[in-house]
């Protein structure tokens, strides 16, 4: 038995044994993902043959230029970015009351089933639920035949089509860390805010507020960058509408410039890594 | 907390609406799937079980659902090991750069699927030189599905502290010992619930997947993006669906039963 002896070995060297534990997970996120990262940064830089379609190895900053100054890039990053916040702030308004709810106010039993109940769609394929608010939206579905005795109709497939549908794919994701971070305000602290005379919404908004914040942001980041990357929504329930992933994609597959690929996709990189710094400091990424 | 009676009420109609309107969506899928129509045209004409007869025999889909459950199981295995390492590090050891590994796990989940999807496919094509298969779709599906892992691994060991470990050392135990016998003990429901959350994410990616699966790789989710269109297939692919929503509550709802009791037991 050689395990006791590298115990006794280990036991007193906390380097050491950090070393073993970080090794293997910090080489793989290093080693498959930092690298490719960076390769996608430097294939932003290199160029196509135009007979062969072969990625060449030839220096030019042709294609981030033309991302930059390009009026059709500078439209869907806009439309992109505006559908992303618009799904993020739509999903947070919804998720913070209901997870309110989940965490403080419904009893042990109920909470277990709402829990369950908002996480097991999550396992519900994605596509069919993009294909199923196809089928809601579409010109004989569900929403024009509620919507209908009412003079109006449904949006059909465009912008809030997409808004909607992002909206309810993310929710799920947006409600877990919100109801996590109430869970974790301690009912003692309301209760010491009350006795302080404060009404309910006061204590909401000087206590709760202040401690859920950082789960509300790590929420915000889900339904943020989700949405930012997503294309197939676009494709399925967005009629004729192009977000960046819609453009990326194109140039991956058939239009087969992945430099030109790799420079579009510089720009939801470079959004998310801004929204990241922005709120590293409110300690969200570890509540995520 | 002092809410009104309205308030409370408020919040719990709010609540029960979101719900509702969560399986809405689901509930049509459902009702498309026994509907006679084959375009999804609502109210449903007539109600016929021939698409069910259909999915059950159908070899395409069979063969997917095989894939994306080998795929989902090997990225959650390669998950489950680097997550409770970085799990273990990042809440029993204080060192340099502790926020940069934690910005490193959680990127690959933070940054679009998109993003991810074209620089591993880049990497593997024009880097490595591989041709993409089962095994680029497993390095891709592991590299962001380590962050569910650690997250719950990383909480509950925060959760439980390091009194019990520090006893069983001073008790004579060596590192391994413990490990085995004080800290996984306790984080086996943890490592449960977040292997199962892997497996899920794996299981329903579609975006990475289109980038880094094989010509030959077919999971479920491409399954059902190739056959979506197919008029003739549509409700045969809510059918899958269907299935695939009943299955999964059993799994999430142990998982959920077997955190919720293990959590409260840390914490007494």
């Amino acid at each position: 038995m050689t395990s006791p002896r590298v115990s006794a070995y280990l036991a007193p060297r906390r380097r050491l044994q950090l070393a073993g534990l970080l090794t293997a997970p910090v080489l793989w996120l290093g080693l498959v993902y930092v690298v490719a990262l960076a390769a996608l940064l430097v294939t932003a830089f290199w160029t196509v043959n135009e007979l062969t379609g072969q990625v060449q190895i030839e220096w030019t900053t042709e294609n981030v230029v033309e991302v930059l100054t390009e009026a059709l890039y500078r439209t869907v990053t806009l439309r992109t970015l505006g559908i992303a916040v618009l799904v993020t702030v739509l999903d947070v308004l919804v998720a913070v009351p209901v997870a309110f709810f989940m965490a403080k106010i419904a009893g042990p039993r109920l909470r277990h089933l709402l829990v369950i109940a908002i996480l097991a769609p999550l396992w519900a394929s994605y596509l069919v639920k993009v294909y199923s608010w196809r089928a809601l939206l579409s010109a004989d579905g569900v929403i024009h035949w509620v919507l209908a005795p009412f003079g109006l109709d449904t949006p059909g497939y465009g912008i809030v089509g997409i808004v909607l549908t992002l909206s309810y794919l993310w929710l799920p994701y947006v409600i877990m860390p919100i109801y996590a971070g109430f869970d974790r305000v301690p009912d003692r602290l309301l209760e010491a805010s009350a006795d302080l005379g404060a009404r309910g919404w006061s204590t909401l908004r000087s206590v709760v507020l202040p401690m859920i914040w950082p789960a509300v942001i790590a929420g915000s980041i889900f339904a943020f960058s989700l949405s930012l990357g997503d294309y197939i929504t676009a494709g399925i329930v967005g009629g004729t509408t192009q977000m960046l992933g819609n453009l990326v994609y194109t140039n991956v597959g058939a239009a087969n410039n992945l430099p030109l690929a790799a420079a579009i996709s510089l720009i939801p990189i470079a959004i998310i890594l801004v929204y990241l710094a922005a709120v590293r400091r409110t300690g969200a990424l570890r509540s995520l | 907390m002092q809410l009104g009676r309205v308030a409370r009420y408020v919040l719990g109609a709010v609540t029960a609406v979101v719900i509702a309107m969560i399986y809405l969506p689901l509930g049509v899928v459902f009702l498309n799937s026994i509907s006679a129509s084959e375009s999804m045209s609502w109210p449903p004409p007539g109600f016929t079980l021939e698409w069910w007869g259909r999915a059950l025999h159908s070899e395409g889909a069979l063969q997917a659902l095989g894939t994306s459950v080998l795929v989902a199981i090997a990225a959650s295995a390669i998950a489950l090991v680097l997550g409770t390492l970085a799990a273990m590090a990042l809440s029993r050891y204080r060192f340099y750069g502790k926020e940069t590994v934690n910005l490193l796990i959680v990127l690959p989940i933070a940054l679009p699927g998109i993003v991810t999807g074209i620089a591993l496919n880049n990497a593997f094509r024009t880097i490595v030189g591989v041709q993409l298969g089962v095994w680029t779709l497993i390095v891709a599906h592991a590299t962001f599905c380590i962050v569910t892992v650690y997250n719950n691994a990383f909480a509950r060991l925060n959760a439980s502290g390091t009194r019990l470990e520090e006893a069983s050392q001073d008790l004579g135990a060596g590192l391994f010992t413990t490990f085995r016998l004080v800290t996984f003990p306790h984080l086996k429901s943890a490592l449960l619930a977040g292997g199962l959350l892997a497996f899920a994410l794996s299981f329903d990616e579609i975006i990475v997947t289109t980038f880094t699966a094989g010509p030959g790789v077919t999971t479920l989710p491409l399954w059902i993006l190739q056959n979506m269109f197919r008029p003739s297939q549509a409700p045969v692919v809510a059918v899958i669906a269907v299935i695939l929503a009943v299955l999964s509550v059993v799994p999430l709802a142990i998982a959920q039963r077997l955190t919720a009791k293990d959590a409260a037991a840390v914490s007494r």
